[in-house]
């Protein structure tokens, strides 16, 4: 073949200022992306947040620390109760509380319940975010459904649970709460396999996932980034490994590492998270110490009389592998009632970091599938 | 294993000629002009290998004029931490060098506290407002920050 002379009129080429956001229903809440395009590549990300800035830091410092419970409940809104577990355990730092045996249990299992809601939540939007419209993320609410049951039965609430307390929990489980709990433990698998028959070696998600948004690991470590998106690039740090609280020492687990890094790599590994979940909470409800109904003494006195706790001076950070990664709660007391400082380590705010270092260089329809990996929820980003 | 304050503050204090630490609590508490030092210090000696800067925030205390900056490390690589680093900057004035360069985690974090406290870092790639909106004025995590809805203004509890 000869090379032929392009004999056509230069054309002129300009760069395209892009808003995706606040209102559109692939950022999961109102949250802008302002994408500088070059054609179709990102050539510049740069995200806008705080739509949903209420400054929960701030009405946090005219509150008791048991007032700030119901707030912990809206950050973000899936994982109500590992947002009450985070609280409690600064707390607990903060004033050296005791937990009692029944209360770890029962908040570990309340962990791994959300754990579950969420990563099966979020693997639905994913696949919606994917133009998978609807069908995921109906047979992932069906099941999440279930779970929010069990929930609402032990705390009264769906979503917004405010159930962990200082010390244990606020109220014992009912009577037959264990035995439902099993039910869904051990039909929950059969729903994994299903999903994952549908969704793992599906030709239309591996086209559009791998090799998609990497993240490197050097970058991921320097970002800050926790969670399961920390574990797909290969990082091994789970803090319910790393700092073993509560009763996770005592329970057997693996902790799902991924190679490549990219949005397949996440969503494979949310998968695998949600069966060693199961495997911890079979543990933990065969543990279950059944002989004491009543939680601490001191958990149940709190709940009573919130208004006489003054923790002693000082300052403590408390943090748990909440599903989106490290929730930490800082707290400094200056022996009155209400907190001197309160503040939250949102693991979605700081995963959103490397936001624009995945996305350049990539489509835009991906910008879309990589922020749904990320796995964010905005009244957690903007507090 | 991360060795103990006391231990971890002498150690320091040899690596780093010039550079005083005083311990409060766990916590090490250095002057603002060493911050840059320090940290490089703690994530480059393998020993520390502090890599993971997991929480940035401030507090402020009006009445001593200062606001403190609050650093917690971690490492992954090595499976230690918390490290409390605590660093005191003047309130009228209040700038700091950033930690972005080292810690990319600092990012949004010191834009956050920039925007919520007023403190201003040098060597952030990217200081804008975060949370607030561009033309907003005051840093509403300050504690003589007046609300302007009191409607919602809680009861002081007793």
């Amino acid at each position: 073949m000869s090379p032929e002379i392009d004999t056509r009129p230069q054309v002129e080429t300009q760069t395209l200022e892009v808003n995706l956001g606040p209102q559109h229903p692939s950022t999961h809440g109102v949250f802008r992306m302002v994408a500088t395009l070059d054609g179709e590549t990102v050539i510049r990300l740069k995200p806008v947040m705080g739509y949903m800035h209420r400054n929960h830091e701030k009405i946090a410092e005219g509150l008791t620390y048991i007032g700030c419970f119901p707030y912990t409940d809206r950050l973000d809104y899936f994982c109500a109760m590992t947002n009450n577990l985070a609280l409690a355990v600064a707390i607990e730092r903060l004033a050296g509380i005791q937990v009692s045996e029944r209360g770890e249990y029962i908040r570990v299992i309340m962990a791994e319940l959300t754990r579950l809601v969420n990563h099966t939540a979020v693997t639905g939007f994913l696949l919606n975010d994917m133009g998978a419209f609807g069908t995921p993320l109906l047979y992932a609410f069906r099941e999440r459904e279930k779970i929010l049951d069990l929930f609402e039965a032990a705390s009264g609430s769906r979503m917004m649970c405010n159930y962990v307390r200082p010390g244990g929990v606020r109220e014992d489980l009912p009577a037959g709460w264990v035995e439902r709990a099993w039910e869904i433990v051990r039909a929950y698998p059969k729903f994994l396999d299903e999903f994952e028959t549908l969704l793992t070696k599906n030709d239309i998600i591996l086209q559009r996932t791998q090799q998609v948004g990497k993240l490197p690991q050097p970058l991921a470590v320097s970002a800050g980034i926790t969670g399961p998106m920390l574990r797909a690039s290969g990082v091994n740090y789970d803090i319910r490994k790393v700092d073993g609280y509560s009763v996770y020492p005592r329970v057997q687990f693996k902790v799902p590492l991924g190679t490549v890094g990219d949005v397949y790599d996440r969503y494979l590994i949310r998968i695998l998270e949600m069966r060693e979940s199961l495997k911890i909470l079979e543990q933990a409800l065969q543990a279950l110490p059944t002989t004491s109904p009543s939680i601490s003494p001191k958990g149940a006195a709190m709940g009573k009389a919130p208004r006489t706790f003054r923790p002693p001076k000082g300052h403590a950070y408390g943090r748990i592998e909440a599903p989106k990664g490290e929730l930490g709660f800082f707290l400094v007391s200056d022996g009155s009632p209400q907190p001197y400082r309160y503040r939250i380590r949102p693991p979605s705010f700081i995963n959103l970091t490397v936001l624009e270092d995945m996305c350049l260089g990539q489509k835009v329809a991906d910008v879309i599938v990589i922020l749904g990996s990320i796995d964010i929820v905005l009244c957690e980003v903007d507090r | 294993m991360l060795p103990a304050a006391e231990a971890l503050k002498t150690e320091l204090e040899q690596l780093l000629p010039g550079v005083s630490v005083t311990l409060e609590g766990t916590a090490l508490a250095i002057a603002a002009k060493d911050l840059l030092a320090v940290s490089r210090c703690l994530k480059d000696t393998d020993r520390f290998a502090m890599d993971y800067l997991s929480n940035v925030t401030a507090v402020d205390y009006p009445t001593e004029q200062r606001i403190q900056m609050v650093y917690h490390l971690y490492s992954m690589s090595q499976r230690h931490g918390p490290l409390t680093l605590l660093v005191n900057v003047d309130r009228a004035q209040p700038e700091l060098e950033s930690v972005t360069p080292l810690w990319r985690s600092a990012e949004f974090q010191e834009r956050e506290v920039y925007d919520l406290f007023g403190v201003r870092f040098q060597g952030h790639p990217d200081l804008r407002r975060i949370l607030m909106w561009d033309g907003f004025e005051g840093h509403p995590m300050r504690r003589d920050y007046v609300v302007e809805d009191q409607d919602n203004a809680p009861e002081p509890v007793r």
